[in-house]
Parts: structure tokens; sequence; C-alpha cells
């Protein structure tokens, strides 16, 4: 483990941290899936009210990482972690922490839309069902109406909530997601290559969407593509290999890399 | 291209026709023994749906009849004496016995019920169909022998002789053991010498004039009489009946309404539906939650160690299991060592149940591995324990799969025969069975029983019971095709 | 007793849950810390705790006094109303009813999936206790090596040798039409079938699957039977009644959907590259089919075998309707011959006295039986997945 060559961990600037504090904080963390070394020595402050992205080669370990905050990973039978990560200065990996409740303070957005082969409506309201948010119908109404607002899907869906959400268009199934995600008014929400599976007026609306979202939310998002880290990011942390090799502000790391590898991958040698 | 290597491709394109021949040929033959199978007991069974009755004019006199107690009537002596009606000329103890047979023994229960039903019948004459025997039965279906009948090509003369009668005129178109049909009388022929036949009367002719050419008949009968059950005399009786008009053939409601019996034409499968019904409650009652809640754990929360390997080999080693091992556990564990009742439904179901258990975990456990993880992550995503994302979100997705699987093993209960005879549920059981502990058959081991009777009668009986048996399982699995063609989800 | 025992802990689980909801719904108040579970995880809760506190104290009772007793809905009653006062006051608004409801439905799931183990164990103990038993009285030797079965005469003898051949000879019969007739057609159904016939020939495949083998039973001993003898003696042949033919003729039949549904998944499991490396050099496709995936499907098609075996060896109700009960040491076809199957049927139906050799050494039958096929299935699906890893 002491062979791995530790990650140069740029610290936010002092224009970004000083407006905002800390939401997520990483410290020494290692994730094996099985036998394979997936992510290596991590450590990482993200901020609230920002967007950070998580760019780098395919299998450089964003992914998993981004699944360890909200600890998915959980479903991975083989999958093993050290080190900790705390939300708000709290370790999410407590014994007592209950994992159910974290979920619902850090929202989680995949990358293919998978709204519920349910009605509009239920998928919104799926999760303030659970967490017993709303008292009554007239509450979750509102909830439902709030969120739709909010992912930008109202108008479009307002005259048909019963129908399956499973019937709109992939654009319009990632921002139902969006919605399910926010319907339970987490503090973080986690996006995985979001716009992956849609075409480009379909992923403006999202970024746009993100845009808006970031005045409330602490956002974390994963993408392939440098020009959206570019578009929608105030911090961008480059992965590879399991390592996070560097870490910063968006517009510093686009135009004066302090590492050779990310000028590498932006300047599109590798990757 | 060379002749040779053009050679070779047609002998290599040959032997391509030849090996696609024999996989269709292999594919026709299964189908053709499908066919020849269902056509046997189809042809075999049909008859059974069908039972004769004889119309009589009965008369519910007093002397039989109690009108204070109608149920404890004489009612086999007054069915009887209407039979006899249409006979007058029948005499003697012997032949009355004869006659008697040919009714079943239902129709007297038959008129009971009818009297019981409506006791203003009682001291009147009122019109009944009497259901008559199974050789009765068999005979008007032509399962007892063949008969032709051929319009006598001369003119017919005979004489009384004594009790006997002799017929003389052009006899060389008669032999020994055909029946004479000449007004309305039935003469066999016992011998012929010197231009003259001898014969016996089964029914006396009402005159002795002459018969025309052409006003009179040869009964020839297939069968000698002494290879079936049934004889001449009888068989003339039944044509009477016939061709009065008075013989009508009716849907057998009493083999779905009656219960096992001897008398193949009073034998029903009521017994051994309600039977398999309870059985097969059982079996259900505790393989769909065992099954479905295996099948959860063991797809859904099981940690991958060797404990979940041990359960899983096990599962799949038990669904090959021969089913008759399952009926030696029943017997041991069930019957032997807890004490349980012999033949009673709840332990057929109870051994169903095991039984079937590997094939519902199995099938349950393909469906909710169709469910895509997606379903199950974007449900984690929004909060959701995992078993609330099992149980709101896969399960009801998967239930579809999980029900076609149910059908499945249901099907595979209900016709399930070998462990079921292990446990005493072969016994031959009239009642209708009241509950999970009585004594009761199931259809599957009631064809068996039926298979094993001698009288040709069951043989009908346990094809069309098959038949039923069939039905059941057909519609079972076109509902289980139905529900996948239906839910299935491409994802 | 357990009737009334049950709805007893029904209405009292109810009760429970009721009870649960309504006190953790009047802990959510406006201002208040926020609930940890929902109310109704509360209900679930204390209903969970109630209804375990009844099966527990129940099966004591059950124990120490029998299932008739009044004691056992007494028990029930107090143990649940024990676990609901123990439980009840434990509701409060960060108490975690939801994670230990949880934990109670996971045990119950861990209890179901056991139930398939206890199933085997069962089997095991009751097939081999008595099988012990036999034993005492009969030699394993005799048992093992005597030519002579005729458990009913005295004195009796337990020779399994001649079921053995008789089980052997049907089941080689069976498998002599089943294989070919059931790999061609899955072959075809593979291969060379449109969608279209696929759709008509899956479910008559399956149809012949659903037929229980009591109709086929039927069908070989009253029409294949007679059909073999008359066509066997027109031409001179000795035929029995109840032949070994006619019996194995049927049964093969039956196993040919088992042997062609399998085989169609294996051949199907072989990837679509190997098929094309053939064709590419310009094979044919039956060329492609014997060469190529027949090959590499071979060992998911002898574990197809494997399996049908097992069933022929295993199957009753043919055998019991249309093959013999004496039981002769013979291999010619057209003799009549027993199989263990059929023993332990004929054994076993009727009355039944377990100091008897006679219905002991139907459960030693049953032991042969078990580890036989035990053998086959778990060999042959030990293959099924080798297989499987080497194209996942």
């Amino acid at each position: 483990m002491d062979m791995m060559p530790q990650a140069v961990v740029t610290p936010p600037s002092p224009r970004i941290m000083a407006e905002r504090q800390v939401r997520i904080e990483a410290r020494d963390v290692n994730i094996f899936y099985g036998e394979k070394h997936a992510i290596k020595n991590l450590s990482i402050a993200i901020p609230d009210r920002a967007v950070s992205s998580f760019i780098g080669p395919s299998g450089c370990g964003k992914s998993t990482f981004l699944r360890a905050i909200n600890r998915m990973n959980d479903t991975i039978p083989t999958c093993r972690m050290t080190g900790d990560i705390t939300l708000d200065g709290n370790s999410i990996y407590d014994r007592d922490l209950d994992v159910v409740q974290l979920r619902a303070k850090i929202g989680m957005v995949f990358q293919k839309p998978n709204p519920f082969p349910k009605s509009i409506y239920e998928n919104v309201a799926y999760g303030p069902r659970i967490h017993g948010i709303s008292n009554s119908k007239t509450e979750l109404d509102e909830i439902v109406e709030k969120s739709l607002k909010r992912a930008g899907l109202w108008e479009e869906v307002k005259d048909r909530l019963n129908h399956p959400g499973t019937g709109l268009s992939g654009g319009q199934q990632q921002r139902l997601c969006i919605a399910s995600a926010i319907a339970v008014s987490p503090e973080v929400i986690l996006m995985d290559e979001p716009c992956s599976a849609l075409d480009p007026i379909a992923t403006a609306r999202i970024e746009e969407l993100i845009d808006e979202l970031k005045q409330n939310y602490c956002i974390v998002i994963v993408t392939h593509s440098m020009q959206q880290a570019a578009r929608v990011s105030q911090l961008t942390a480059f992965f590879h290999l399991g390592i996070l090799v560097e870490f910063g502000d968006t517009d510093e790391m686009f135009t004066a890399p302090q590492e050779k590898r990310t000028q590498d991958y932006i300047t599109g040698r590798f990757g | 291209m060379t002749e040779v290597r053009k050679g070779l491709i047609a002998k290599r394109y040959a032997t391509e026709r030849r090996f696609r021949i024999y996989g269709a040929t292999a594919l026709a033959l299964t189908a053709l023994f499908i066919v020849f199978l269902l056509a046997d007991i189809v042809i075999k069974g049909l008859p059974a749906f069908t039972e004769p009755r004889v119309k009589l004019d009965v008369t519910g006199a007093a002397d039989k009849v109690d009108a204070a107690k109608p149920a404890a009537g004489d009612y086999e002596a007054i069915v009887r004496e209407a039979l006899r009606a249409r006979f007058p000329t029948v005499s003697g103890r012997a032949e009355r016995r004869k006659l008697n047979g040919l009714l079943s023994q239902g129709a007297a229960d038959d008129l009971r019920r009818m009297v019981v039903a409506d006791p203003a019948l009682i001291g009147k004459t009122f019109p009944f169909a009497a259901l008559l025997s199974d050789d009765a039965d068999l005979f008007y279906k032509g399962r007892q022998t063949g008969v032709a009948l051929t319009k006598g090509a001369t003119s017919l003369q005979f004489a009384e002789s004594g009790e006997a009668y002799v017929i003389t005129g052009d006899v060389a178109g008669l032999s020994p053991g055909q029946i004479v049909l000449v007004n309305e009388g039935a003469l066999r022929i016992t011998g012929i010498a010197n231009g003259a036949a001898q014969a016996e009367a089964l029914a006396r002719p009402v005159t002795l004039n002459p018969a025309a050419a052409g006003g009179w008949n040869i009964m020839t009968l297939a069968k000698p009489e002494a290879d079936r059950r049934i004889s001449d005399q009888e068989i003339i009786w039944l044509e009477e009946l016939k061709s009065e008009g008075v013989v009508e053939k009716a849907f057998a409601t009493r083999f779905f309404t009656s219960g096992d019996s001897r008398e193949p034409e009073l034998a029903g499968l009521r017994g051994a539906l309600v039977g398999s019904l309870l059985t097969v409650l059982v079996a259900l009652a505790l393989s769909i939650p065992l099954g479905v809640a295996a099948a959860i754990y063991l797809e859904e929360f099981a940690a991958k160690n060797r404990l979940t390997d041990i359960i899983e080999v096990n599962i799949n080693n038990l669904a090959a299991v021969p089913s008759i091992i399952f009926g030696l556990l029943g017997l041991a564990m069930f019957l032997s060592f807890f004490g349980l009742p012999r033949s009673a439904p709840l332990v057929g179901g109870l051994v169903l149940a095991l039984l079937v258990l590997p094939t519902i975990i199995i099938a349950a456990r393909a469906a909710l591995k169709a469910v895509p993880p997606s379903i199950k992550e974007a449900a984690l995503g929004v909060g959701a324990s995992h078993q609330q994302a099992v149980f709101h979100h896969v399960l009801p997705l998967a239930l579809p799969g999980i029900l076609t699987g149910i059908i499945l093993g249901l099907a595979r209960a209900f016709g399930e025969t070998a462990p079921l005879l292990m446990i005493g549920m072969v016994a031959f059981i009239v009642d209708i069975p009241k509950g999970f502990e009585s004594a009761a058959t199931v259809l599957p081991v009631q064809i068996f029983l039926w298979s094993d009777l001698p009288e040709i009668a069951f043989q009908s009986k346990t094809a069309a019971a098959i038949m039923v048996l069939l039905a059941v399982l057909f519609s079972l699995n076109a509902v289980a095709i139905y529900l996948r063609r239906r839910f299935e989800r491409r994802w | 007793m357990l009737v009334w025992t049950v709805l007893l802990a029904s209405v009292l689980a109810v009760g429970a849950f009721l009870a649960g909801q309504t006190r953790a719904s009047a802990l959510r108040v406006a201002g208040g810390p926020a609930l940890h579970s929902l109310p109704t995880y509360h209900g679930l809760f204390l209903a969970s705790g109630v209804i375990t506190g009844a099966v527990v104290a129940g099966l004591a009772a059950i124990l120490l006094f029998g299932t008739q007793s009044i004691a056992v809905p007494a028990a029930a009653a107090i143990g649940a109303a024990g676990a609901g006062a123990a439980l009840y006051p434990r509701i409060a608004s960060a108490f975690r009813a939801r994670n230990l409801f949880e934990r109670f439905v996971l045990a119950v799931l861990v209890l179901c999936s056991a139930v398939a183990v206890l199933t085997t164990i069962g089997i095991v103990f009751s097939v081999v206790f008595e099988t012990i038993v036999f034993f005492r009285q009969v030699s394993p030797l005799e048992f093992l090596f005597s030519a002579q079965w005729s458990p009913t005469s005295t004195p009796a003898s337990f020779g399994i040798l001649p079921l053995l051949v008789g089980t052997l000879l049907i089941t080689f019969i069976a498998i002599l039409v089943a294989g070919p007739l059931g790999l061609l057609s899955a072959i075809y159904m593979a291969e060379y079938a449109s969608g279209r016939m696929r759709s008509v020939l899956k479910p008559l495949l399956e149809m012949l699957a659903g037929i229980p083998t009591v109709v086929l039973g039927f069908f070989a001993a009253l029409t294949v039977a007679p059909l073999i003898r008359g066509s066997g003696e027109s031409i001179g042949l000795t035929v029995a009644s109840e032949s070994a033919l006619a019996a194995g003729l049927v049964m093969g039949m039956m196993i040919v959907p088992l042997i062609s549904s399998l085989s169609d998944d294996i051949i199907n499991a072989v990837p679509q590259s190997l098929r094309d490396g053939s064709y590419a050099m310009g094979a044919t496709k039956s060329e492609t089919i014997k060469r190529v995936v027949l090959p590499a499907a071979l060992p998911g098609i002898v574990s197809a075998f494997m399996l049908a075996i097992s069933r022929a060896i295993g199957e009753t109700m043919i055998v019991v309707m249309a093959a013999g009960l004496a039981a002769n040491l013979s291999i010619n076809p057209l003799a009549a011959v027993t199989t263990i199957t059929v023993q332990i049927a004929t054994l076993l139906v009727g009355d039944q006295e377990f100091d008897s050799p006679k219905t002991l050494s139907a459960f030693a039958l049953g032991f042969v039986l078990f580890i036989f096929t035990l053998a086959l299935n778990y060999i042959a699906l030990r293959i099924v997945q080798k297989y499987r890893e080497q194209y996942d």
C-alpha cells in the first residue's frame, strides 16, 4: 500500500471555499472489488452549494467513489472499503448509522434513467411515502408538484401524472429521476453520468437544471465529457487508475493543470 | 470448377438435407405420439360421458311407498315392475331376474330422489328414465359385439313344435346361432337338418303367419354368446327397447356428481375431484409462501458463502429426486413418526408441498433475477431500505413470473400419483371427503385404481377421467403460457 | 386446538400492530423530533414481537403437553402478551422499529429457505433409519448379490439383482428412444426451425412434458403393450403382455421433452462466434453442427442424458402400470421384468408393518434409488455448472 503514489490533492481555491463550507470529506479511502484495488488512498473535501465533477478515463474509479458516498457499494457483495467518508463531519460508515436515512440525505441519479414502471406521480411520491415526509394526500401532491417543477418537468407532465413514467422520453425520464431524488429533500445529489444516454438537447436541459439546483444542493457529478465538466462544475477532480490525480477549480484545471497526466487527458492524449 | 468438386458439393448438400430431415422426423414422431395418445384416450373416453336410460311409466304405488316416509320405499320393485310391463311375455324366475339385470342399481336411487323431492308423485303414474346397467350401456355403445341385420331374401314359413319352432322354406342362408326376427318375435337357430331349421324363441312371435321376402330379418352377432357378458336374450330385449324408441342417451352428469362405486355405470369423479382440490390446497398453502420466501432470501439477501451454496445445490438436487422417494418420506415421517392420519388430504398436501417446493423456488428465483438491478438501485437511491426496494419494487415486477412458476408447480402437484400411493390415498372410498383429515383419493390415483379393474366399462371411465385430468392440466398450462406472453417484459 | 391457537395469535398480532401504530403516530407532533421509522413499522415491529412470543411459547407447550392440550393456546397467549408488554414501552421517536422489523422478516426468510434443507435431511433420515433396521434382519450381502427377489414368499429372499437388471433394461430402452429423438428435436429447434415453428413446437413438447405419468402408464398398459404383443405374435415372437419394451418405449417418449429442452438450452449457449468461424470457412449448417456445435456442447448434452437416466430410473407410474411384478432376471425386452420403483410401490401399498422385512425392504430399495439418482443428478448439475461458467 505504501508503494502507491500519493494523490496530489490541491486544496480548493480560497475563492470557492471562502463562500462555502465543506460538506463531504473523504480520508484515505481504499476500495476493493474482490482482488481488484479500485480506489487507492483517496482523500478529498467537497464543498456545499457547488457542482463538483469527477472526470477520468473508463475504469478509473470515479463511479466507484461516487457510489461509496451514499454507500451504494454495500449492494455489491465482493466490495470492501477502508478509510472514512464523512458528511458534515459525521462518518457515513458509522456502525450506528442507518444507511437508509443516509441515502435520504444523499440522493442519487443514475447513468441510465431508471424510473419505476409506475405512474409519474407514484415515481415522485415513492420517496416521501417511505420516509413519512408527508402526512396527507394534499401535502404529498404539493411535494410532487414542487419536485417536478424544480426538475423542470411539471409543465410537460402536469396533465398526465397518472401515465407510466417509463412512457416518457429519455431526457424526461432522467428529469423524472431527478424529481424523485429531490422529492425526499436531500442535501447532496450524486449524479452518475446523468446525460450519457441522452441526446444533446435533453443534455442541455439537464445541465441547465444542474446549474439551478446548485443554489440549494451540494452536487457531485461523474461525467465522461470534459466539456460538460467545464460547463456545469465549479470544481473538477481528475481520476486515473484508481488514483485521484488532481482536484481543484474547474477554470484552473482546464487552463493550467498542475499534473502532466491531467494535461495529457484534457488535451486528448489518452482516455 | 472441376467435376469432382461439383460432385463433392452435391454430396455435402445431400448430407445437409438428410440431417435436416432427421431432425424434422424426430419432431414429427414426437408430435405423432402425442396425437396418437390423445386420440386413443378421447376415443376410449368419450362414450363414458353419456349413459343410456329407458323411459318407463312408473307407478308410485301406495303399497310400496309410504307417503309419510318416502325415502324408505321399495323403489327397486317399482322400477322392475315398470320394465316388466314392457315385456309381458317374460315369465319364470330366471328370465325375470335376467330382465331385472338390465337395470342399474342406480335406477332405484334416482327414482327415490325424484319421489322424495316431489312426494305428490306417490300414487300416480309418471314417466321416469331408468338408468341401464353397464353391460347394456356397453352393448348400445357397440363394445359388446357387432350386430349385423340382413333382410330375409325369400319367404319364410315356421311352425311351433312344443316349446321350440321349426322353420321351413329356404333355410340355406341360415346357420346356427343366428337369430330370425319375424312377426315381432325372435327365434334363435339351434340346428339345421333336412331342409328345416330348429329354433328356440327368445321372444315369441305374435302370429305364426308366414313372412314374405323382405318382411323378416336375420340378426348375426359377431361375438359368440360364450365370449361376452351379455346373452342373446338380453340383446333381443335391448334391441326391442331401442326399436320402440324408449331408450335415450343422456349426458352422464353423475360422472361428475357421484363418488366412486363398484358399479361402473354409477362410479363418478366427485370424490376424487374434491380430494384433489383439498390436497392441492394444502400443498399450495404451504409451498407458495415457503417457496417464494426462500427464493427472495436466496436471490436478494443471502450472502455468497458455503451455507448458501449448500442450500442452492440442495434445492437443485431436490428438484430431481424421484417423486416416490417423497412418498417414503411421507410414510416414515408424517404417518409413522408424527402419527398423522392415513389417506388424508392433509398428509398428501404436505408431501406434494415438499415435492413442488424446489420447482417454485427455482421459478421464483429466475423471475426475481430477471428484474433489472437498476430498479432496485433507483429505490435505494431515494433512500429505500433493501427490503423496501425488494418488496415494493422487485417483487411486484417478478410476480407474473413467479405466478407462472406456481401454476406449473400446481399442475405438477395435480398430476402426481406415486407418492400418494405410499401414504394410503389408494383406498376405495365411496364418500365425498369432508375435510382435510378424512380419507380421500385424488384424480390421478383414481385413474390408477380404475385402470386396474377388470370390468371393460371401467376402461372407458378411466379414459374419461384422464380427459378430465388433462383438461384441467392443459388449462393450467394455457394460463401459464398466457401470463408469460402477456407480462413478458424485455428490459 | 392448533387452529384456535393460530387464530388467537393472529388476533393478538393485529391488536399489537394497531397499538404500536397508534402510539407511534401520537409521537409525531409538530416541531417535535422526527420519527426514525414510519408508524406502520412500529406497529409491524410490535406485531412481529407478539408472533414470536406466541410461537415460542406455543411450541414449548406442544412439546410438553401435545397438540390437543388447552395449554397450547394458553401458553401462546401468555407468550404473546409478555412479548407485547416488554416491547411496547420501547416505542419512541428515535427507536429503529423498521430495522428491527426487517431483521425479523429476514429471519423468517432464512427459516423458509431452511425447509428445503430440512426436507433432504428428512428424506435421508427416514430412508436410512428403516434401511438400517432392514439390514439387521437381512444380510447386506444377500441384498446385493442374491439373484432372487421374492419378499412375500416363505422363506422370503431379498436379492436386488433382478430389480436392478429390470430397471436398467427399461431405462436403456427409454434412452434408446429418447436420446436420438430428443437430441435431434433440440438440434432442429435450435438451428433450423423458424421463430414461428419454435413457438408451435415448444408448447407441444411442454404439453408432452406436462402429461402426468399415470396417463402415460394407462396408455402403455392398455394400448402400446397389446399393440406390441399383437405385432410380435404375428411374426412368431413370444411377447409377454407386460413387456419391458412397452414400458420402455412410453417412458422414452416421456423423457423426450426433458432431453430436448435441456439440450436446446445448451446448444443455444454455444457462442455464435464459434458457428461464424465454421461458416466463414465454407462449412454447411449440418457440418457446423456436427463438427463445432455438438463437440462444444458435449458436456452439457452428457449431463442432459444423465438427468434423463435419473428421471427414468426413478419413474414409477408407467412401470407400475405397464411392467410386470415378477422379478425375472432377464434382459429380453419382450419379457416381463420388474423395477425398483414397482417393488417399492407394491410393497408399500396396503397395510404396512414397520417390523416386517417385507415393508423395510422397500425402504432399502428407496435408499438405493435415492443414492443412484442423487449421484447422477449431482454429477450432471456439476457438469452443467462448469459448462455455463465456460461460456459466461
